[in-house]
């Protein structure tokens, strides 16, 4: 039931959002996202809600970790 | 370069795979506790390329299959007293006490109305002001804060005929209750990745510091999935736990503080009823006194009705991870799919409808 999907932001409106993934379009409220988000971020959407903004620069320092064959980051 | 699809890449995966394999020393169980990532370990076929020592097991991760069956004849005895009722799809096909479920409530004469967010439900509320609806709140703290979001909404526009049966649940305090079970024997735990983009780690440290669990927040993807075995079995192997958060794109150590914000303004934390596992001190949410006129429990004066626990029905023992879904007298006789008898098999994210669907 905690599924969600990573939407791009089309355009804003007050607290609407129009986003779109794979050629779906939705409108998404802004209520309880945490941080603005901007047009062209990819945000995760649950139940009509966004509910952070995807981080990019964390996704891809992901991958890097992954394709080293590190990744392992641990939180003491 | 599309970042999604490269967390998907099978060379990746692989490459994940065979440090698993290297790594692995003994049997390793892990839990996963969120119905998607039940679904993405079978769907991506995962489940079948681990090594036979990896047991995977599902615990109480779907918000329909814990829902109790005194809170479904709570829900199915509201949609009797002339309300609109509006919920999520998902809750449409339980099966409540001697079988029955909203569908059936609807073919009876209940209005039932599927609705894809509880800002849909005020709408509904808005443009019916002679009908008052009530919207059927489950799911986990995911959840919860756009449900409270949309309570705030309603108070603030002075919405009268909009109403909410919360039967939201926690996840931390359901784990605490599985590390403290004796009986439960779990190496690692996976944890959900989008209930903890809202509530973030610092909530389960618990897990590593009391109990010494190997505990790591993961995404859905395959890569995101593997990356977190492979962690919680180096842990293992080191003989210590923390808790790692392996889903830094989506989930940010201190959480979405805002959404957080929103929910305790509108909820308290009280005691919960789960199914299987029982009443769980400080696992549930419930309505603070300033939205009491929006509660409706307390409006339409619906409380808990007593039940008989349905005979021969093991869900309780699969949310634990004690027996496998295939386990239950009743998996794929007289529980199925089409007709399924407990909310494991009913909820599309429940391990024993996922079991049915995928298993090799």
């Amino acid at each position: 039931m905690c599924l969600a999907i990573p939407m791009e932001i089309k355009s804003i409106e007050d607290n609407v959002a129009r986003v779109e993934v794979g050629g779906v379009k939705s409108q998404v409220r802004l209520d309880i996202i945490d941080e603005p988000a901007e047009v062209g971020d990819f945000v995760i959407v649950h139940a009509g809600f966004a509910l952070r903004r995807i981080d990019r620069v964390e996704g891809l320092e992901t991958l890097k970790l992954f394709q080293e064959g590190l990744g392992l980051e641990l939180i003491k | 370069m599309n970042l999604l699809n490269k967390f998907k890449d099978p060379k990746l995966c692989l490459n994940i795979l065979e440090q698993i394999k290297s790594d692995l020393q003994e049997e390793f169980r892990f839990m996963e506790v969120c119905g998607t990532h039940t679904v993405a370990i079978f769907q991506s076929g995962i489940r079948s390329l681990l090594p036979e020592k990896i047991i995977h097991l599902s615990g109480p991760g779907c918000p329909v299959c814990v829902t109790h069956d005194r809170e479904i004849a709570a829900y199915l005895a509201l949609s009797e007293k002339n309300l609109v009722i509006a919920t999520f799809g998902d809750l449409i096909k339980v099966p409540g006490p001697g079988g029955k479920n909203l569908k059936m409530a609807q073919a009876e004469g209940a209005i039932i109305n599927i609705v894809y967010s509880a800002f849909d439900a005020l709408q509904m509320a808005m443009e019916n002001p002679d009908r008052k609806v009530v919207f059927l709140g489950v799911g986990f703290e995911t959840t919860a804060p756009t449900v409270a979001a949309v309570i705030k909404m309603a108070k603030e526009q002075e919405v009268r005929n909009f109403f909410v049966l919360t039967m939201h649940k926690l996840v931390p305090p359901a784990l605490k209750a599985l590390a403290a079970d004796k009986e439960i024997r779990v190496d690692g735990l996976l944890l959900p990745g989008h209930v903890s983009t809202i509530i973030g780690l610092e909530p389960y440290k618990f897990l590593a510091e009391e109990y010494n669990m190997p505990s790591v927040i993961g995404g859905f993807e395959p890569l995101d999935i593997l990356q977190s075995i492979l962690i919680m079995i180096r842990q293992k192997n080191e003989s210590r736990a923390v808790v790692v958060n392996n889903y830094k794109r989506v989930v940010s150590d201190q959480g979405n503080t805002r959404a957080m914000e929103v929910m305790h303004d509108v909820f308290e934390v009280s005691d919960a009823l789960w199914r299987g596992l029982g009443t769980i001190p400080d696992s549930g949410l419930v309505l603070r006194k300033e939205y009491s006129d929006f509660d409706a429990s307390l409006v339409f004066d619906q409380e808990l009705p007593e039940v008989e626990e349905v005979v021969g029905c093991k869900c309780g023992e699969v949310l634990k991870g004690l027996i496998s879904p295939d386990n239950c007298p009743l998996f794929d006789t007289r529980c199925t799919p089409a007709k399924p008898v407990g909310p494991c098999m009913v909820s599309t994210e429940g391990s024993c409808a996922a079991y049915h669907k995928y298993r090799l």
